[in-house]
């Protein structure tokens, strides 16, 4: 495994997540996206770590694991930001009764 | 010993006293209003005995020549605040502070009981104070900033009862027409700052007034900056200025309506001194008018206009405020007619015992108003039963105005005819002629007119004062006239306004003959034509000399005069009430002599207890069309308020104005905000609210970045 074949999948990956983002007008349906987005982001910053971290700082753990910190921590955020929007998706939901989300333009006026 | 501070302080104590009134009585102690009166009657007379000081110094040849501080470097030009103490000045000190005390004394007895008495008196210490600055200013903008303050305070005295639409606009009226003078003033002031390097180059402050004198004289005294042309409109428009606020025609229509205001404010600004500040301005470039021939041929010929069509409109007047007020106009011209034609000295010593004269016969006027309750001489006569001391005193006052021996407007007045006569000034000989002609007509005219009001307001029967006024308008369903308040009280008035009175008349009689004493060598340590001899001791520049006293010339001005009183007195003594021809005929009359009482001197302030005779006819009347343009002003309202006021002001300028700011200014204020409206409209169309669509953008937004980097950026960074 190369770290390119890596990157093409995490490419793949985030190209997919962008279109649902953007395409796709369920609201749920945009998270899920967003996800798939956040999780190609992880898989380049942990396939960088591994593949082309520094070699100086090979010796030193806590170097070495830099991105797969970032991983976890892309991961917290990525949770907490499903919670938040989860949320504000039950508030759309019982103010309008839909999730489609080229309905949601009330911020506009 | 006369220090720089002490001069200072002859301006500085009335100015204090204004600060002193308008920031701590007046907000503080207004139940004491009376106060303010007294503080500014303290500060005037140390300021007197200053000016007194000052002036016995300046006569013992003191040197008062202080070093002007610098306010404002601007280069070639330099504004200073400095004192220019020579003997003008210090004549002006003492007429002012001096008119000024007596009639703030009369005020407290004039003015008690009005509801803004510390309002008025700190005008008049702001008035003052102005005054006394401007005659005390060595440099040209200090002058035009205290000749500006004193047309301010002139302004709000007019306008003192400004509940009057009438003084309300008389206020305006006045503000607006000395305005239009002063820009000939400013055009001058101008142009000498425009002119700095020249002055510059010759050493000269083109701001500084002696340095202004030096410019105008010829090259071999240093001079010659000024000249021809130039010179003669730089004259032009100082006159100009002059001109408006000495209320010489055609600007002379505020200072009859300035009347609005209270009598003795009449009698300090628009008698006195303010309206004399034209004349000193015009003293006091004196060496620039004596080498411009063309403007002084223009002062002398419009002097002399201006004193005898003034007197024509002062014989018609019925108010007796307004009758005085054209006899200052006149009285203004007869000295710039002097100082057109040269004679320097006469003009100073006439506007010097004018001031006293005129100032005590408003006063009288309004000791008058204070018994019958109106200015309107028609409904006065009789007074001299009830008001023997006013009477008394505005006899001496009328017969100084006229010019009878010895009291002190002969001497004066005859000086500046005898210039006229003789002609030796540098206009030429026939500006001399015309303006004797007018001068001589004027003072027969004078006359008259001041013999006219001392009849009807003194003689014959009492017609009713102004209860009876109130009365006629409405019967006549006319409108109240606003300055007649109807309180009717025949009785002397109380002696602090009585003793100011006595104080001017005795300086009205004797000052013309102390000051100025002729055909002596020295009159009790006053040696003779002291006063000619050191007003010109002013002149730096140039070269002015009284004429000695001229007999033939003395008998006709005196000669005319008696002419005028006697004719006066003919048509008005002796016209008995019987044999009037009764054009107006009172419709209460009869009631009014039910109640009479016959005992003629106990009156109760407010009820008449008095008989009241009906209203004369007016005898001048029968003149017909002459004396309809009299009444009418020679139409000179109309045409300022019918033509240029509506037809060019109203109509052509205020509707071009409109049309411009309609169509040219809200044009481009609407053109600004309809393109504001579409480009908003335009970029309003970007925000959709569809969330993805704004993704989108970002995408492309951060596509666009990448490729751009990739493609141009890529090796910046190498």
């Amino acid at each position: 495994m190369s770290l390119e074949s890596m990157l093409i999948v995490a490419a793949i990956l985030f190209a997919i997540g962008l279109y649902g983002a953007l395409a796709r007008s369920n609201v749920i349906a945009v998270l899920m996206s967003i996800e798939i987005m956040f999780n190609a982001v992880n898989l380049t910053v942990v396939a960088f770590a591994r593949y082309v971290a520094p070699l100086a700082l090979r010796e030193e753990i806590g170097s070495v694991l830099t991105g797969q910190v970032f991983a976890i921590f892309v991961i917290t955020v990525a949770a907490a930001e499903i919670a938040l929007g989860l949320g504000i998706v039950f508030a759309m939901y019982r103010n309008t009764e839909s999730v489609t989300l080229t309905e949601a333009n009330q911020l506009r006026h | 010993m006369v220090t720089e501070s002490l001069a200072w302080a002859v301006f500085l104590l009335p100015l204090l006293s204004f600060l002193l009134i308008s920031l701590v009585i007046r907000p503080f102690l207004n139940r004491f209003a009376q106060l303010s009166g007294y503080l500014l009657i303290a500060a005037l007379a140390v300021s007197l005995a200053l000016s007194l000081l000052v002036l016995v110094r300046s006569n013992e040849g003191a040197d008062l020549a202080f070093p002007a501080h610098t306010w404002l470097d601007l280069g070639d030009a330099a504004i200073q605040i400095g004192l220019l103490l020579d003997p003008v000045t210090c004549i002006m000190l003492v007429v002012v502070t001096g008119v000024s005390l007596l009639v703030q004394i009369y005020s407290l007895g004039y003015m008690r009981g009005d509801a803004g008495v510390s309002r008025y008196f700190a005008y008049m210490s702001l008035f003052t104070a102005s005054m006394l600055g401007l005659v005390l200013s060595a440099n040209i903008v200090q002058l035009y900033a205290f000749w500006e303050l004193v047309g301010l305070s002139s302004y709000l005295l007019i306008g003192f009862w400004h509940d009057r639409p009438s003084a309300a606009a008389a206020a305006k009226k006045a503000f607006i027409i000395t305005r239009i003078g002063d820009v000939g003033f400013l055009l001058a002031i101008i142009y000498l700052f425009y002119h700095g390097p020249q002055f510059a180059a010759q050493g000269l402050n083109p701001l500084h007034i002696p340095d202004i004198w030096q410019a105008a004289q010829p090259l071999a005294t240093g001079g010659a900056v000024l000249g021809g042309t130039a010179l003669t409109l730089v004259c032009l428009g100082i006159f100009a200025g002059a001109a408006g606020k000495s209320g010489q025609f055609p600007l002379h229509s505020w200072l009859p309506d300035a009347m609005e205001g209270p009598t003795p404010v009449s009698a300090l600004i628009h008698a006195a001194t303010m309206v004399a500040a034209g004349v000193f301005l015009v003293a006091r470039f004196f060496p620039l008018f004596q080498e411009a021939r063309e403007a002084m041929m223009v002062v002398a010929l419009l002097g002399g206009f201006t004193a005898f069509a003034a007197a024509t409109l002062g014989l018609v007047m019925d108010d007796i405020k307004r009758v005085m007020a054209y006899s200052t106009i006149s009285q203004l011209g007869y000295m710039m007619a002097a100082l057109g034609l040269g004679a320097f000295g006469p003009a100073l010593f006439h506007l010097f015992t004018h001031a006293f004269f005129k100032a005590l016969l408003f006063l009288g006027a309004g000791s008058v108003n204070h018994a019958t309750g109106t200015f309107n001489m028609r409904y006065m006569g009789g007074m001299r039963r009830y008001m023997p001391w006013t009477y008394v005193l505005l006899l001496v006052g009328g017969l100084s105005l006229v010019g009878i021996v010895p009291l002190a407007g002969f001497w004066s007045k005859d000086e500046i005819i005898t210039a006229a006569w003789l002609g030796e000034g540098p206009v030429e000989p026939w500006v001399a002629l015309a303006v004797f002609v007018l001068l001589i007509a004027a003072a027969l005219l004078t006359a008259f007119y001041t013999f006219r009001m001392i009849s009807l307001t003194f003689h014959g029967e009492f017609r009713g004062g102004g209860a009876q006024e109130l009365q006629d308008a409405e019967a006549e369903g006319l409108p109240a006239p606003t300055a007649v308040t109807g309180e009717v009280h025949l009785a002397e008035s109380p002696k602090v306004m009585v003793a100011p009175m006595l104080v001017l008349a005795i300086a009205a009689a004797l000052v013309g003959y102390l000051a100025n004493p002729q055909w002596v060598k020295d009159l009790l340590g006053i040696p003779g034509h002291w006063f000619s001899y050191y007003v010109e001791s002013a002149l730096v520049f140039g070269h002015a000399e009284t004429a000695p006293f001229n007999w033939p010339v003395a008998a006709i001005s005196t000669g005319v005069a008696i002419v005028g009183i006697v004719l006066a007195s003919l048509v008005y003594l002796q016209r008995r009430p019987a044999s009037d021809t009764g054009e107006v005929m009172e419709p209460a009359t009869s009631a009014e002599q039910d109640e009479t009482h016959g005992s003629a001197g106990e009156t109760v302030p407010g009820h008449k207890h008095v008989a009241v005779a009906p209203l004369r006819s007016e005898p001048l009347a029968k003149a017909g069309p002459v004396h309809a343009l009299l009444c009418r002003k020679y139409f000179i309202d109309e045409l300022y308020e019918g033509l240029v006021v509506r037809r060019v002001f109203y109509r052509f300028f205020a509707g071009l104005v409109d049309w411009l700011d309609r169509n040219l200014v809200d044009g481009i204020v609407d053109l600004s905000a309809w393109m504001t409206r579409q480009i908003g409209r335009l970029f309003a169309q970007v925000q959709t609210g569809q969330v993805q669509f704004y993704g989108a953008v970002i995408v492309l937004g951060a596509v666009l970045i990448l490729v751009g980097y990739l493609a141009f950026g890529a090796g910046m960074g190498e």
